[in-house]
């Protein structure tokens, strides 16, 4: 094997008493794609802050191409040939593609920028790797796929030759992330070479030569994408064996719970366009499509934080309340898809939280008063019975871990307060946005379970999700949202991935050749 | 050198982070004193004693600190809320002129009420107007996305120039020989003294009573809930059923009620009219001991004695010694800026490289 390129030794970064990487050493060669696999916290982002220069590391040598690299300084890991192309778009709107790719590789004390020549580099870069984008386009009308596709670029005319690519397949369709792969390939068969972050097995699988799993700040496993399954990687992932709930269709559908006529909400960026639903007891409905297209509405039209401008949203034959307390009085349990903006107070200690939906009702409070007592003794059931952990009950909410946020945001809005070992009372309708975004595998099996079998109990379940495999692992009937718009909702197994990867993309099954160009005339 | 978040406020530095602040204040005001020509230990030893080392030392910083309790109670909740209110100091001056119209203008109208009704009545009428000043900026903040700190700023200067119009025009005292003065207040409705012979009156009751009362309602109530989960998280607030609007209009009613009655006591207690020197920044004043306080209604109780203190003990120091009164606002001041920052450092860790 030729010599690597990139060799991290040793890499080791504390946060206080946290080991956020241990020990970690790694070579990555040419014309190779290397995978991190890992789960939230596993020390993954903190890896690449170190290599890009964002963090130093306590202890612990990189190099590159064979000469040392400086370390704390992102300007010499760019100097370098490192690229990073980070989750969310760092480009700005208002600016072209070209002005986008230029800024921050021109020096300030020269009175004329070089367009041309710049123009004719970033051709040529884009030729030679199959990235075809308009430089004159505002970044601001192109989609995210494009978006991703001006970032990779941008590292490129800097003359990356190692490139980073964090979580890239988060907000992009299949097809979109199909389009990605293939030119990942391209510009390894070049010589360039990779480091792939990702938590999805499947696609570490797809994309990657080699994969180096991280769990608890250390490097616990390293194989070659040929030699290893998915059932090895997460189990090295997660350090045990985890069983992931089956797929199990609905039993018994019952009356209509929630029903959505024709509804819109105002004009916004996130908005709702003439939406019609129908949710059943017993039944989860699973809505496909990338996310801000207008689920945020639909989320909270039934949440109780948003009003529907036209057309009707009724809950149990009645016209749906603005007031989220009195929704949670109706039996509606609301899982938010921002758990740090808004489904937690994070300064509000954690029995506060669980409490905080319900502290109207009489439950929790007497004329005003808050029946502390109560509160506690339910944030202790709720605590207990959904497992979260790491901070007492008098502790900030923002000590908790993702995972245990939306535990103690999941158990609050399932778990009844008159609920008893013997009796549960179930909600009637479940609003789940993201429900398992961002946790790791064991609380994403968990947190579904716990939706499976609420719609066994009886309860009407709206989960919205841009993870694919999930929409239909769980959804007994799927749903896709594009620019505000729904599709009708059909059973899942008269869906085929193809049909709702185009549906997310706004084409239909009819009319895809209109919707490639759609895509393509976005801009004005 | 950059800032990382502690995963667990580090016990030593929850110790140390109040001793090192206090340290550091003295510091930054000993080379002051030093520069002033005067001897460091003498300085601090004297304004000690005329901030707390007699019963008049006392009872003056006791008054000193009655109207800084309320403006920093007001500051407190308003804070709390997330609702920048800067114009306490109007809002004091607000409820004091209220106090007035309400008590002073009455007399030989034949328009005569039994003292406790009107007292009551002009405590009232000091809380509305300051609440009512209050309510423009909210209003504007909550519908029109105007910043409030601009408009509760300006609002005191606003404010400032129509107790001038007022003290030279309706409410002038025409006994004050061109003074610019208010009529004084009916001598029924002043405060009685708490200790005889001091100027320590009991409005000093008052402001411990609100702010055990501040206290009660936000720890142990569902408003009190709603104020400080509308500030820490305005959105999941509302996800959660806080009606945000509502109790943002609530505290800034509150909140300008309370700088309302520091006027109103401080005409009743103390002044017995008003004037435009009535109170010297007590309104921003009452920023810094909420600050100080770490918005804790109690500790403003606290705070505003210290305060009050260092500003008494100033005073009667330099009389003594050649160290300007101003070195009374240096330790303040000082002491807020190493308060928030060994309070950062609870939280924080500095790291360098």
């Amino acid at each position: 094997m030729p010599d690597p390129i990139l060799t991290l030794s040793n890499i080791t970064k504390r946060f206080g008493s946290l080991v956020a990487n241990d020990d970690i050493s790694l070579r990555l060669h040419a014309g190779e794609v290397l995978a991190l696999l890992g789960e939230n916290g596993a020390g993954k982002s903190t890896l690449v802050s170190i290599l890009f220069g964002h963090y130093v590391a306590d202890a612990g040598r990189i190099e590159v191409f064979g000469k040392p690299l400086r370390t704390g300084d992102p300007k010499a890991a760019l100097a370098a040939g490192i690229g990073m192309v980070h989750q969310h778009s760092t480009l700005a709107d208002n600016l072209s593609v070209l002005d986008n790719v230029m800024m921050g590789s021109e020096s300030l004390w020269r009175p004329f920028t070089r367009k041309r020549a710049a123009r004719t580099t970033l051709a040529g870069v884009a030729q030679r790797f199959g990235l075809v984008v308009d430089p004159d386009g505002r970044v601001g009308n192109l989609s995210v796929g494009e978006r991703q596709r001006v970032e990779i670029l941008k590292a490129l005319y800097r003359g990356a030759r190692i490139l980073i690519l964090d979580e890239p397949t988060a907000v992009l369709t299949p097809q979109e992330s199909e389009a990605l792969f293939e030119v990942l390939a391209q510009m390894v068969a070049k010589g360039l070479s990779i480091i792939f972050i990702s938590h999805k097995l499947a696609e570490v699988l797809r994309v990657s030569h080699r994969i180096a799993v991280l769990r608890g700040g250390r490097l616990v496993a390293e194989a070659g994408a040929s030699q290893t399954t998915e059932g090895q990687l997460a189990q090295w992932m997660v350090g045990h064996a985890v069983a992931m709930p089956h797929r199990r269709p609905a039993q018994s559908v019952g009356d209509p719970v929630c029903v959505i006529r024709e509804a819109s909400t105002a004009i916004a960026r996130e908005q709702l366009v003439n939406v019609s639903l129908t949710l059943n007891a017993g039944e989860i409905v699973a809505i496909a499509g990338v996310s801000g297209n207008g689920q945020v509405a639909l989320a909270e039209c039934l949440s109780g934080t948003r009003v529907a401008v036209s057309g009707s949203v009724e809950l149990l034959g009645h016209a749906m309340s603005t007031q989220p307390a009195r929704l949670v009085e109706l039996g509606v349990a609301r899982i938010p898809e921002d758990r740090h903006g808004v489904g937690i107070i994070g300064d509000l200690p954690v029995w506060e939280n669980a409490v905080s939906e319900r502290l109207r009702s009489k439950a929790f409070s007497h004329w005003s008063w808050v029946r502390r007592a109560k509160s506690r003794a339910y944030a202790q059931r709720v605590t207990a019975v959904f497992d979260v952990r790491g901070a007492g009950l008098a502790a900030p909410a923002s000590a908790l871990s993702g995972g245990n946020m939306q535990k103690l945001i999941l158990g609050r809005a399932l778990l009844h307060p008159d609920s008893q070992a013997s009796k549960t009372v179930t909600p009637r309708l479940i609003v789940a946005h993201q429900p398992t975004w961002g946790l790791d595998i064991g609380a994403v099996a968990y947190v579904q379970q716990q939706l499976i079998a609420a719609r066994d109990a009886g309860a009407a379940v709206l989960l919205i999700s841009d993870d694919l495999d999930e929409v239909l692992m769980l959804g007994d009937r799927v749903a896709v949202m594009h620019a505000g718009r729904l599709s009708p909702a059909r059973k899942t197994q008269d869906w085929s991935r193809e049909a709702i990867g185009l549906a997310m993309a706004g084409g239909t099954e009819t009319g895809a050749g209109d919707s490639s160009r759609e895509t393509q005339t976005a801009g004005p | 050198m950059r800032l990382e978040r502690r995963e667990v406020a580090s016990g030593a530095a929850l110790i140390l982070a109040p001793i090192g602040a206090v340290g550091f204040t003295l510091l930054v005001s000993s080379l002051l004193v030093l520069w002033a020509g005067a001897a460091v230990g003498e300085t601090y030893g004297l304004l000690l004693r005329g901030g707390f080392g007699s019963v008049f030392a006392v009872s003056e910083t006791l008054t000193r600190a009655i109207p800084l309790m309320l403006t920093g109670l007001a500051a407190t909740v308003a804070f709390k809320a997330r609702l920048y209110n800067i114009g306490a100091e109007g809002q004091l001056y607000a409820g004091a002129l209220a106090a007035i119209a309400v008590g002073g203008l009455h007399g030989g109208t034949g328009f005569d009420l039994p003292p406790p009704v009107l007292f009551v009545l002009m405590m009232l009428g000091a809380a509305v107007a300051g609440a009512l000043l209050l309510l423009g900026p909210a209003l504007m903040k909550l519908k029109l996305g105007v910043d409030e700190v601009v408009t509760t700023l300006l609002l005191n200067f606003i404010v400032l120039l129509a107790v001038s119009l007022m003290l030279d025009g309706p409410m002038k005292d025409p006994t004050a020989m061109g003074w610019p003065q208010s009529v004084a207040l009916v001598g029924d409705l002043e405060l009685s003294k708490l200790i005889p012979q001091t100027r320590v009156h009991t409005g000093l009751l008052w402001a411990v009573s609100l702010a055990a009362g501040l206290w009660a309602l936000l720890k142990y109530t569902v408003p009190g809930f709603d104020i400080r989960a509308a500030g820490a998280n305005a959105r999941a607030a509302a996800f959660a059923g806080v009606p945000v609007t509502r109790t943002v209009v609530i505290v800034a009613l509150l909140s300008g009620a309370l700088a309302g009655l520091a006027g109103a006591i401080e005409v009743a207690g103390r002044t017995g009219y008003v004037t435009l020197d009535m109170s010297p920044g007590y309104g921003y004043a009452g920023i810094v001991i909420a600050m100080l306080a770490a918005l804790h209604p109690l500790g403003v109780i606290a705070a505003s004695v210290f305060v009050a203190g260092v500003l008494v003990g100033a005073d009667s120091m330099s009389r003594v010694i050649g160290v300007p009164t101003y070195i009374a606002d240096v330790i303040v001041a000082a002491s807020l800026i190493s308060v928030l920052v060994a309070t950062m450092l609870t939280q924080y860790r500095i790291r360098f490289g």
